[in-house]
């Protein structure tokens, strides 16, 4: 295992055992919530708007495994002080170059279930494009 | 030299029999990957590979009606494999053994085949709550299709069936299918299948045995079982993918409307009329997976030359030693019966930590586990948890491979705990 491997996997644990932005805003623009029922993942992100469409505030709550719930703590990190139309187009890539560990088809639905989320939030208030189908294996991620 | 004590326990040496395996020669961080994933289906001989590579290579032709040679010996190598099938499972005949693509395919032609013709309202189709999807889902859809009704018998906090449900389903309509794994795939319970055969029958019902998780470990004995049809699969007992074998009793399968059609399972076509073929030959449709049924039919041989009872009693010491060591980490609960009354599967909870980080965290220690819900998702509701992680073992697992799983353990929940 590389030196960066192992760094990765602690910065992982870190967010999982101490998520950031960690609670839903009292006063959201926006609220989504998803599931994936192949792990039993829940996640619900809520986000608030400055001037601008700029993401002001943003918290979520979830449960489930260490990667889904790992990985929205790190993108509440990512997207604050962006646009709902940079986050709405923001790629995959950007969020799994964070998470930075190889993932397996299966762990991939868990790593972007956040992210899916969070897209749906900013469809709702904003009208942003849904997020597009990831392209994984067999299980449904309910987005709502 | 000196006779063998009859008496003697039939034992297997794994470290020995590794060797067969390529796998294990490759490492992964200096070691090699401690398997424990057979219950999803096992790794494979060199024997098996080198039986299918000659045959591709020098017995290969499609089967059945070539008028040459080669065809001839291509023919008799995919029926001598269908002859060993017939005899691991003692079945009767040959002719009652039909190549499938999967034990699921198995079970989906008598659901279909025999399910559509034969149940109807006020029939009911019995399964049970540790069912695999692939015997569960089938018969769930065939009873709405059909206006019969579904149900399950519970299973008890330690995985097993409570079989004194049976009365009280009895007088809930007319028992016509009841569907049983005989060994479950998630926790490894051996299930009372001779019993339910016998109360199948005095319903005047049939009795349909998913094998796929037994066959590999254990003898299956279609006619101590009192089965009716009895479904087995290639990849979980060290044979290739994409074939399994059904049992039917013959009068059974003689009855049935065919299922797939096409190919081989025609007699004769006639612009108004097709007859059909004899068995087995009815319900194969299409040029079969030949390679592979010699591939199963070699997997069969090297199964039943190590034993099955000392396969069965080498696993049972593994999962004494897992449940042993299990014992001593309070935060690792197991679900299903005592090591007795199951075979080499353990399947667990890590408290507080979720089965797939469990799975991940194990794999950076090599070691290969299953986590999820196992194909059994009425069994995790039962259980009330959403997924499990599952350690299971096979002829070529060793003490070693044990000790690393709970050393891995033990890193989870350093990790996460």
């Amino acid at each position: 295992m590389s030196e960066f491997e192992q760094l990765y996997r602690e910065v992982i644990l870190d967010h999982y055992k101490t998520p950031r932005n960690h609670g839903l805003l009292d006063e959201a623009d926006a609220v989504a919530e998803g599931q994936n029922p192949l792990c039993g993942d829940e996640v619900t992100v809520s986000v608030r708007f400055g001037p601008g469409d700029v993401i002001e505030g943003v918290g979520f709550e979830g449960r489930g495994c260490a990667i889904s719930q790992a990985a929205t703590s790190m993108l509440t990190d990512l997207v604050k002080g962006r646009t709902a139309q940079e986050v709405s187009a923001m790629p995959k890539d950007e969020l799994l170059e964070e998470i930075g560990i190889p993932l397996t088809p299966v762990r991939l639905k868990c790593a972007l279930l956040g992210l899916g989320v969070l897209k749906v939030a900013l469809h709702k208030s904003k009208g942003t494009p849904l997020p597009e189908e990831w392209g994984t294996s067999s299980g449904d991620i309910t987005l709502s | 030299m000196a006779e063998m004590a009859s008496t003697a326990v039939p034992v297997l040496d794994a470290h020995r029999l590794r060797k067969d395996f390529a796998v294990f020669e490759d490492l992964v961080d200096g070691k090699p990957v401690a398997f424990l994933d057979s219950a999803a289906s096992t790794q494979k001989p060199r024997q098996v590979l080198d039986r299918m590579r000659a045959f591709y290579e020098h017995e290969y032709a499609n089967v059945h009606r070539g008028v040459y040679r080669l065809a001839e010996r291509a023919t008799e190598g995919y029926e001598t494999a269908r002859r060993t099938v017939a005899s691991y499972l003692n079945a009767p005949s040959e002719k009652e053994i039909v190549f499938t693509r999967s034990a699921t395919e198995a079970i989906n032609l008598v659901a279909y085949a025999w399910g559509l013709d034969n149940l109807g309202p006020g029939d009911l189709v019995v399964i049970t709550e540790l069912e695999h999807h692939s015997n569960f889902v089938p018969w769930q859809y065939i009873a709405h299709r059909t206006g019969a009704g579904f149900r399950h018998i519970p299973i008890d906090d330690q995985g097993e069936l409570q079989l004194d449900a049976l009365e009280g389903l009895a007088r809930e309509g007319n028992v016509k299918v009841v569907a049983n794994n005989l060994v479950s795939n998630t926790l490894g319970t051996i299930n009372p299948v001779a019993t339910l055969a016998a109360w199948a029958h005095e319903q005047g019902g049939i009795m349909v045995v998913d094998a796929a998780q037994a066959a590999p470990h254990r003898v299956v004995d279609v006619q101590a079982l009192g089965a009716d049809f009895v479904a087995v699969s290639s990849h979980k007992l060290c044979g290739p993918s994409g074939i399994g074998a059904l049992w039917g009793r013959r009068e059974l399968l003689e009855a049935m409307s065919p299922f797939n059609l096409g190919g081989e399972m025609i007699r004769s076509v006639g612009l108004e009329r097709t007859t059909f073929n004899e068995l087995p030959y009815k319900f194969e449709a299409g040029t079969p997976a030949i390679a592979e049924a010699v591939g199963f039919g070699a997997a069969l041989e090297y199964v039943s030359d190590i034993g099955l009872d000392a396969i069965e009693r080498h696993e049972h010491m593994l999962v004494e030693q897992t449940m042993t060591a299990f014992d001593e980490l309070p935060w690792v609960r197991v679900f299903g019966p005592p090591p007795e009354r199951r075979a080499g599967i353990v399947s667990f909870d890590v408290e507080g930590i979720h089965p797939h980080d469990v799975a991940q965290i194990l794999d950076w220690e090599g070691v290969a586990v299953r986590a999820g819900h196992h194909c059994t998702q009425p069994l995790m509701t039962r259980l009330g948890v959403a997924a499990t992680t599952r350690a299971s073992f096979y002829l070529y697992s060793i003490p070693e491979e044990v000790d690393r799983l709970v050393a891995g353990l033990h890193k989870v929940k350093v990790s996460l705990g």
